[in-house]
């Protein structure tokens, strides 16, 4: 792993420092078509969020928008109040920086081992030496269950693994933040219950702050300390707050049937 | 009760006064027997359907029975339009009332048929009563409506007249064009962070590419080229024959080879097999999230995907040049020999005579040209693909296009450029 150029060697400084992020009035639209408008929550450092909603309703359009890979048609994101979107190429990058990313199949890259695939942002950001690269990338993989898989290709294992694999490389350099698209999609119950508890852990014992998007209720129990509802059919966000909560006493009888799973159907 | 043909009938204002035979109580659609208890017809044939339309005072009721079946089609809902127009014309219709009767076998064309006369009723205005319906008919046809239409997609409207159609398709050229330049200028970014040494790539990866270019492209870079020397060389032979001047095939063959023949062919063959792998690596990159990996890692997918492919292959085409050229000569050499009863000799020493050094200069510039354009075109089709497996496919084709169309082009400057300079 040796990239040209010199490496700014910074990376580590971030190390669970936690952030919150800020999201104000976010339109997403792309030509004609909204997919949301005028998204308003705020994600206190150090708590799990998640942003929940029917399929197609935008969650990982919003997540993207997030994470800097879409610039938002209107409104702001946050990092402890800077604006992303309104800050210089380099502060972004340096913002990125910060942030892990599990995308929804995993979105290994394919050309590279797993150990490499986890290594690519130590290289980039770190000036340890390509053995201690190596075991760092061994130590990550091992805490998503995948030692010995260090010399495999991403299409040599399954898709479980390789999401797995994305995680560890998601938290290769212990980001401040942490994004999840989707990430108990496509896993057995069991695994999607040790993942749920692998969040709670990078929670209490790093204090990172995790966004996650999905709506596997029982994940949403389980892990979110708050939650924000996108609706499809007003295309805006019509709920933010605990889902205990949310579930018992919010007004808005669509969020009430979501998270009850449609036993507390109004219509 | 089974059900006879002359039973079928299309046109309205029949009066309803057949005896009613009950609600059916079948709750199974497409089976094989009765859905309301009349037995199976033995011979396996199947019961024509029945569509009886009778108005009676605010009621407009629609019989339906006998086998509905997708493999005799579907059936329009005209006659109960029909009806329903009549009807709203002397203001009297208030329920659309269906009822089976003999319904021997139910699919989905019975659904689609009721689902049709569903919005029908909706449509004039008129109350849709589905209690005579089985059960579990009714609740398909509840279904299928339960969520009201998605509007706003972005897919609404028809046919698009063909003056819109001409202007969309002009603004689509202009998009494309710019697109293409948006990348040429990203890729001259790159190229600056590559000088002040800022690009992040692995140099691994150019290694990657010149094997795979290189040594794995030779088979056929060796028939392509042999194979067009020796085109060359029987059709100056046959022309030059006729006036005794055989022995300037030689000419023919160098000239053409070092100048033209050997680099847009390597080019071409380059594109189709270099060029295309290119825009289907990148192309699935991108449909798998791989590349906005690498974008939220803070690394340009230009630096480390582009560069090194344009650097791969803008190194390794001038030396697929040199090749192409001392095998597309040898193929001339050989026609020369044999047809033209040439000596190797002679023919060497005229090929000699014939080219200079700056021939060969002037091809192996535009192989360079040409390599990095082929990376370009590849990459370029790869990144801006699409998220699906079809996207996929229609980079890589667009891909080969593209390059020999920069191929093509380039070539017919770099003549005209020569021909200003006089070389």
């Amino acid at each position: 792993m040796k990239p040209a150029g010199e490496s700014n060697g910074q990376g580590a400084e971030a190390v669970s420092k936690s952030a919150g992020i800020a999201v104000e009035h976010l339109d997403m639209i792309f030509g004609d078509y909204v997919v949301q408008r005028d998204v308003n929550f705020r994600v206190e450092p150090g708590r799990i969020f998640v942003i929940m909603g029917a399929s197609g309703c935008g969650k990982s359009t919003l997540l993207r928008h997030m994470v800097g890979l879409i610039p938002p048609a209107g409104g702001r994101v946050c990092y402890d109040g800077e604006s992303y979107w309104e800050a210089s190429e380099d502060r972004q990058v340096a913002l990125r920086r910060r942030f892990g990313i599990l995308f929804q199949g995993g979105a290994l890259w394919s050309s590279m081992t797993l150990a490499e695939n986890v290594g690519l942002p130590l290289g980039l950001y770190t000036k340890l030496s390509p053995r201690e690269i190596a075991e760092l990338a061994s130590y990550k993989l091992s805490l998503v269950g995948l030692r010995g898989f260090e010399d495999y290709l991403p299409a040599e294992i399954s898709g479980g693994m390789r999401k797995r694999a994305g995680l560890a490389r998601a938290m290769a350099l212990d980001p401040a933040i942490l994004f999840f698209d989707e990430p108990s999609a496509g896993l057995d119950p069991l695994s999607s219950y040790r993942l749920d508890r692998l969040l709670l852990e990078l929670r209490d014992s790093l204090g990172t702050t995790i966004v996650v998007v999905t709506h596997e209720l029982a994940s949403i129990f389980a892990i979110a300390d708050d939650c924000v509802f996108l609706d499809a059919e007003s295309r805006t966000a019509i709920a933010w707050g605990p889902p205990k909560q949310l579930l018992t006493q919010c007004k808005q009888a669509q969020v009430r049937a979501f998270l009850s799973r449609g036993s507390q159907d109004a219509g | 009760m089974p059900v006879e043909g002359d039973d079928l009938v299309p046109a309205a204002h029949d009066n309803a006064t057949s005896p009613v035979s009950g609600h059916d109580g079948g709750a199974r659609l497409a089976s094989e027997g009765s859905l309301d208890g009349t037995p199976s017809r033995p011979d396996g044939a199947r019961a024509p359907r029945l569509i009886r339309v009778g108005s009676g005072g605010p009621v407009l009721e629609l019989v339906v029975g006998g086998s509905w079946v997708l493999a005799d089609g579907l059936t329009d809902p005209a006659s109960v339009k029909e009806a329903l127009a009549v009807g709203a014309a002397a203001g009297k219709i208030e329920t659309l009332a269906v009822r089976s009767e003999g319904l021997e076998q139910a699919d989905s064309a019975l659904m689609v048929y009721l689902t049709a006369v569903h919005d029908l009723a909706l449509a004039a205005g008129v109350r849709f009563d589905m209690s005579g319906l089985g059960p579990a008919i009714a609740a398909l046809v509840t279904l299928a409506r339960a969520v009201p239409e998605r509007t706003g997609t972005g897919h609404e409207g028809g046919a698009v007249p063909p003056v819109d159609q001409v202007g969309w398709k002009a603004l689509a050229v202009l998009r494309e064009a710019d697109s293409q330049i948006r990348f040429f200028g990203e890729l001259c970014l790159s190229f600056g962070r590559l000088i002040r040494g800022r690009a992040r790539f692995r140099w691994r990866d150019v290694l990657e590419i010149l094997e795979d270019a290189g040594p794995r492209s030779l088979l056929i870079v060796t028939v392509i080229a042999g194979l067009i020397g020796m085109i060359l060389a029987f059709i100056g032979a046959v022309q030059l024959r006729r006036f005794g001047a055989g022995i300037y095939v030689a000419d023919l063959v160098g000239l053409a080879m070092t100048r033209e023949m050997a680099a847009v062919m390597t080019g071409i063959v380059i594109a189709g097999k270099t060029g295309a792998a290119f825009a289907a690596r990148i192309g699935t990159m991108q449909a798998q999230e791989e590349i906005d990996a690498l974008t939220s890692l803070g690394l340009s997918p230009i630096d480390f995907l582009v560069l090194p492919r344009v650097i791969g292959l803008a190194l390794m085409m001038p030396l697929l040049y040199l090749y192409a050229c001392g095998v597309g000569l040898a193929g001339g050499m050989l026609i020369g020999t044999t047809v033209l009863d040439l000596s190797p000799i002679e023919y060497w020493q005229q090929t000699q005579l014939a080219l200079h050094p700056s021939q060969f200069l002037i091809g192996f510039g535009k192989s360079v040209v040409f390599g990095a354009l082929v990376a370009i075109a590849g990459c370029m089709r790869g990144i801006r693909c699409g998220r699906s497996a079809a996207a996929v496919g229609e980079a890589t084709t667009s891909a080969v296009v593209t390059a020999i169309l920069y191929i093509i082009i380039t070539d017919a400057a770099f003549a005209v450029l020569l021909e200003i300079y006089g070389l």
